[in-house]
């Protein structure tokens, strides 16, 4: 390569990291300055509020059970989707996708409209003393519906090139069905079904739309971290504010962290 | 374990066609069998077919006399191996080796240090002592097939299935590992199956081929029965290199159109034929027609190539190097008595074992 286009490239690479350290460092950087302007005491006590504590729970209930509901979920359908040839297959495959590109104050709405007091099933689930709207299987039910393809995403592309010689081979060899999954298959894709997960706990724990539209906002009660942030917020309460969002912002980036190192790990492992 | 399969039909998915024809075969305790036939044939459908892969199938395929579908894995005694040999990435080969037996359920499943053994004795066997610990990655291909091979052979298994085993391997370790592969079957008393759709690996290390096209099988029978009597002029062609004349029959002798080709007796009647022969199996004679010779570089087996210009076309044939050039190189005719003949794709009875045209006087040239 010649001198000038290796002084345009370094051009590039500078730009990049530029927009990258203005777009998406720098934030969470203000965050974290904003949350210790009184002091690290300060913060922490913040954190200690039993509605801040209650929200921490929530989020993390919340987002511990759609991860595995998913996980399960996102390997039997990328599994029967990459594994088998049937008729409709196409449908699935864009269905899977569909939280991703719906927007997901639209999935909090659904919920609504089937569970809410002025919902389809609302009066029914009214006589029977079922809270699902403004209550935590609600927050469960939008988050599961946002966070759906991201196990089955990042399984697809992997279990595509995998094939099925090597579970035929497992077949064959007197292995049934869970044993060929769980000895064969998982294994064999562990990398991408981790980073699939990571994906998942890191979406689950920062979802606000579609929580928002359901929870009600009821401090204590229906509100996870991200909600109880813009409470904090409206009211004025600058310091715990910003002190949860750089818990949340932390949380998301470990995940995202961890997510980034399995996958260079995987790619040597791989190549 | 012997093998009994009676008009088995199978339908590609969503689709009229069929991959497999109404094909009755039986396979004896044994034998090693190859199914052999160009891509489509419809070999491996039939191999996958007596493993129980794949859904489901017209007609009947029983192994020892029973139906296998239904019926445990375990219980079928059956050692598959696949074309790209399908090791598990993730495991040890020791782990791969015994992975068969720690599947089973714990009732019949042997104790570890019995399961240590018998991966030791395999590892032994495939010639790979030390690599139990390796994965499959850090082996060569001829390795893998080898570990594949150990992978399947671990529960025991009386049927051995061999899907184009040698086919991703160079042609120094593919001779190497099908000669110890046949050694393996005669020493363990196996049953074996393989597809493949090399003649020449088939000729080499099966007792018995089974010529497959379009879904049917279209002959069955030892090496040489299938070189000296072919079923078909496919099957002639599928088995090598082969020469056409067509021609027709009339009063005892096959008169082929071109003349420079010479006329050979035969006991069939009147009508049209074709007839097929090796290219070894031509010879020039000095008189008789008006085909030149023309030597070509290269050869095979010991047997030079000489291209043979007839009136209208140019055959190429196989020639002993010293009788090269013995007849001259020009005014020949050319001798196929050892053809075989067929009218409307069937061997026409009565065509002499022996060359024909001795009779005639003439000079050999190959």
């Amino acid at each position: 390569m010649g001198g000038p286009s290796r002084r345009g490239n370094a051009v590039l690479v500078a730009a990049t990291y530029l927009t990258v350290l203005a777009v998406l460092v720098l934030p969470v950087l203000l965050v974290m300055v904003e949350a210790l302007r009184t002091g690290i005491a300060a913060a922490w006590r913040s954190l200690l509020d039993p509605d801040a504590l209650s929200a921490i729970r929530l989020t993390l209930l919340v987002t511990l059970v759609a991860t595995l509901v998913n996980t399960a979920g996102g390997i039997m359908a990328a599994w029967l989707v990459t594994k088998y040839r049937f008729r409709g297959r196409g449908v699935l495959v864009a269905l899977i996708e569909l939280p991703i590109s719906v927007s997901p104050v639209i999935a909090g709405l659904v919920w609504l409209l089937l569970f809410g007091r002025q919902g389809w099933w609302g009066g029914w689930l009214d006589q029977h003393d079922i809270q699902i709207a403004f209550a935590t299987p609600g927050i469960l039910l939008a988050t599961l519906f946002v966070t759906f393809p991201y196990v089955a995403r990042t399984l697809m592309p992997f279990m595509e090139q995998q094939g099925r010689e090597a579970e035929e081979a497992a077949f064959l060899l007197g292995a049934g069905f869970w044993r060929t999954l769980w000895r064969v298959t998982l294994p064999d894709a562990r990398w991408a079904l981790l980073s699939g997960i990571l994906l998942t706990t890191a979406r689950g724990i920062g979802e606000f739309g579609a929580v928002s539209v359901v929870s009600g906002h009821i401090p204590g009660l229906t509100e996870t971290m991200p909600l109880h942030i813009e409470t904090l917020y409206n009211g004025y309460q600058t310091v715990a504010a910003f002190t949860m969002a750089a818990l949340l912002a932390l949380i998301a980036m470990a995940t995202v962290l961890l997510r980034s190192f399995l996958e260079h790990d995987f790619r040597k492992a791989s190549s | 374990m012997s093998v009994q399969i009676q008009s088995l039909t199978r339908r590609a998915p969503n689709a009229s066609r069929k991959m497999l024809d109404g094909v009755s075969l039986t396979i004896e305790d044994g034998a090693f069998v190859a199914l052999v036939g160009p891509s489509g044939a419809g070999k491996t459908t039939l191999l996958r077919t007596i493993a129980g892969l794949d859904g489901p199938y017209e007609g009947t395929v029983l192994v020892d006399g029973q139906v296998l579908a239904g019926r445990p894995m375990r219980e079928r005694r059956i050692g598959f191996v696949f074309q790209n040999y399908a090791l598990f990435r993730h495991m040890t080969v020791a782990r791969n080796i015994s992975f068969g037996l720690d599947v089973l359920p714990r009732g019949e499943r042997p104790d570890r240090g019995a399961i240590a053994a018998r991966v030791a004795e395999l590892l032994e066997l495939i010639q790979l002592p030390t690599l139990g610990g390796a994965y499959p990655d850090q082996l060569s291909g001829g390795q893998r097939q080898r570990v594949a091979l150990a992978r399947a052979l671990a529960t025991k298994p009386g049927l051995l299935l061999l899907d184009e085993p040698f086919g991703a391997l160079d042609p120094i370790v593919r001779r190497q590992i099908r000669r110890w592969l046949r050694g393996l079957h005669d020493q363990l008393g196996l049953t074996t199956v393989l597809v493949t759709h090399d003649h020449d690996e088939a000729l080499e290390v099966a007792d018995r081929l089974v010529v497959m096209q379009n879904g049917r099988i279209v002959q069955e029978a030892a090496a040489e029965t299938l070189d000296a009597a072919p079923a078909t002029p496919f099957v002639m062609e599928f088995l090598g290199e082969a020469l056409e004349f067509a021609g027709r029959v009339a009063h005892g002798r096959f008169l082929p159109d071109d003349p420079n080709v010479l006329s050979f007796a035969v006991s069939a009647g009147d009508g049209p034929a074709t007839a097929y022969l090796r290219p070894h199996e031509a010879r020039l004679v000095a008189a008789g027609g008006a085909a030149r010779a023309i030597p070509l570089t290269g050869g095979q087996g010991g047997l030079r190539r000489l291209a043979v210009a007839l009136g209208t076309r140019e055959v190429e044939i196989l020639v002993l190097p010293e009788r090269l050039g013995q007849a001259g190189t020009e005014g020949l005719g050319l001798d196929i008595g050892r053809a075989r003949l067929f009218r409307d794709g069937a061997p026409l009875a009565g065509a002499p074992p022996v060359a024909s045209g001795q009779e005639l006087p003439r000079v050999t040239v190959g």
